[in-house]
């Protein structure tokens, strides 16, 4: 029962990967990147991998929706009148892709797998927490600091509009000079 | 370091075997005919309408619903707005398999907590695609607006799910109902449960949140819809709804515990009073728009509710 839920999901990610490069519409294209993740997530909770499964789904659809609406704000003809086509430079694309199957595949195959040594934890989901809050404690902290500052520096590179303009150049405004009334403290 | 369960104690509250998992969808979609029938009965006192005639309706709209034709768009994205469409219903059942009722749970999931989470986020693609797929341009405001909702409602919601979980040491919905023998968590963490409720309304664009099927964009997401694609949108929303009432008890209101009762009983009466809670609320709460409401979650209600966050942990720091 399980192996065949797995083949099923495992053919179903695979497919729904390759159909990314088929379908000639942006929500189609991001749409079934989303089912492949979807799958993947599927498969770990299979694999018994539960939390690590649930977050994949979780995150993937946020992120595949937010994806979705810059990628359609970002396209030559938002409105998807024109055909388009995720291709592109064909031929390295498509070399460096079987290539790299090629490669993984031979892995996979050459590789003298290792017996199973122990049993799974109890519950992967703690264990999962011990090593991100414990050994790699440093990773995690560092990380997140990263990823504020990128947060942080990309929404300054993007905002048209400063404290300056909403507060007037001595921030002595009372109230905040939007385009848009209403919200916080207005 | 050894990997021992963090929780004090496992919970009573068996698995039962797969065929109930079909039973889940029976009674959730009980629930949610309980709350529409409430939703009806009370716009018909408030209208002064004969409340026997609007007992009726909800029934009358869905048989109509059910024989209707499919109204067709010029160019839509058909498979995509199906998908959609059929997406806010399966949501909701997903959602609620991890719910205890009583002593017994469809799935005992040992990460219950993020599945729900998860499946409630489904509701995302579905209600974008919903406005997409219909190749019409109020459809697509629509499916903007939920995602721009989707921006500001999810985050402290998660925050909620968080506080709870931390509360309870434990992902394990079943946990976190059995960490509440001594004090609902909806007492000691009120604004976790104030913004796991908005969270409800949100998911389930009700209410306040329903913005995204709004008259102003002559019903946003339903505008094109007809048919039983409609009749499976329409039953989502009250499906997410009931989803989200059945899981606050668990997770808020000290789940199936409580005296006299047999634990389904209370799991019953627990969950009908926040679904006539939210449904009678649903009615009084002003509309609010996704611009407007995303400042204030993000200047107000996000701060608060990672401080809300924060009251658990260290109330695990001091056991």
């Amino acid at each position: 029962m399980l192996t065949a839920v797995f083949w099923f999901l495992a053919l179903l990610a695979a497919a729904s990967g390759f159909m990314v490069f088929r379908v000639n519409s942006m929500a189609r294209v991001t749409i079934a990147l989303l089912v492949s993740f979807l799958a993947v997530g599927g498969l770990l909770i299979v694999l018994g991998l539960a939390y690590l499964g649930a977050v994949v789904i979780l995150m993937m659809t946020m992120e595949m929706v937010i994806m979705l609406v810059f990628m359609i704000a970002y396209m030559t003809n938002p409105g998807g009148l024109t055909q388009m086509s995720m291709y592109h430079n064909k031929r390295a694309s498509l070399s460096i892709a079987v290539g790299t199957f090629a490669l993984l595949a031979a892995g996979i195959l050459a590789v003298p797998w290792p017996r199973r040594a122990g049993q799974p934890p109890a519950s992967p989901a703690f264990q999962l927490g011990q090593a991100l809050m414990g050994p790699q404690m440093l990773t995690m902290v560092t990380l997140g600091f990263v990823l504020l500052a990128t947060m942080v520096g990309a929404v300054v590179l993007a905002t048209s509009r400063g404290r300056y303009d909403r507060f007037g150049d001595d921030l002595r405004r009372r109230s905040p000079d939007d385009p848009l009334r209403g919200g916080v403290g207005q | 370091m050894t990997s021992s369960q963090p929780a004090p104690g496992r919970a009573m509250v068996t698995s039962a075997p797969l065929w109930s998992v079909l039973i889940v969808p029976v009674l959730l979609t009980a629930f949610a005919i309980m709350a529409v029938l409430g939703d009806a009965l009370l716009a018909a006192r408030a209208a002064g309408r004969p409340l026997l005639t609007a007992a009726a309706a909800p029934a009358a709209g869905a048989a109509r619903l059910l024989i209707g034709q499919r109204r067709r768009t010029p160019a839509p994205d058909a498979l995509l707005w199906r998908a959609g469409l059929w997406t806010v219903p399966a949501a909701g059942i997903l959602a609620a398999l991890v719910i205890p009722f009583g002593t017994v749970t469809a799935s005992r999931m040992s990460v219950g907590v993020v599945w729900f989470n998860a499946m409630e986020v489904l509701t995302w693609a579905g209600l974008w695609l919903a406005g997409w797929g219909a190749n019409s341009a109020l459809s697509l405001i629509a499916g903007y607006r939920f995602v721009a909702q989707g921006l500001a409602y999810e985050l402290p919601l998660m925050f909620a799910l968080i506080s709870v979980a931390a509360g309870a040491q434990s992902l394990d919905v079943a946990d976190i109902a059995a960490a509440q023998s001594h004090l609902w968590f909806a007492v000691w963490m009120p604004a976790a449960f104030a913004a796991y409720l908005a969270g409800v309304y949100a998911f389930s664009f009700l209410g306040p949140f329903g913005a995204p099927a709004g008259h102003d964009v002559a019903g946003g997401v339903l505008a094109e819809v007809s048919g039983v694609d409609r009749l499976a949108i329409e039953a989502g929303r009250w499906l997410l709804l009931a989803a989200g009432a059945g899981m606050a008890v668990p997770l808020f209101l000290g789940g199936a515990a409580g005296p006299v009762l047999p634990a389904w009983a209370w799991s019953a009466v627990k969950t009908l009073a926040v679904l006539a809670g939210l449904t009678w609320a649903r009615g009084r709460l002003p509309a609010l728009r996704a611009d407007r409401y995303a400042e204030f979650a993000w200047v107000v209600v996000l701060p608060l509710s990672v401080a809300q966050a924060l009251v658990p942990a260290l109330v695990d720091l001091t056991r």
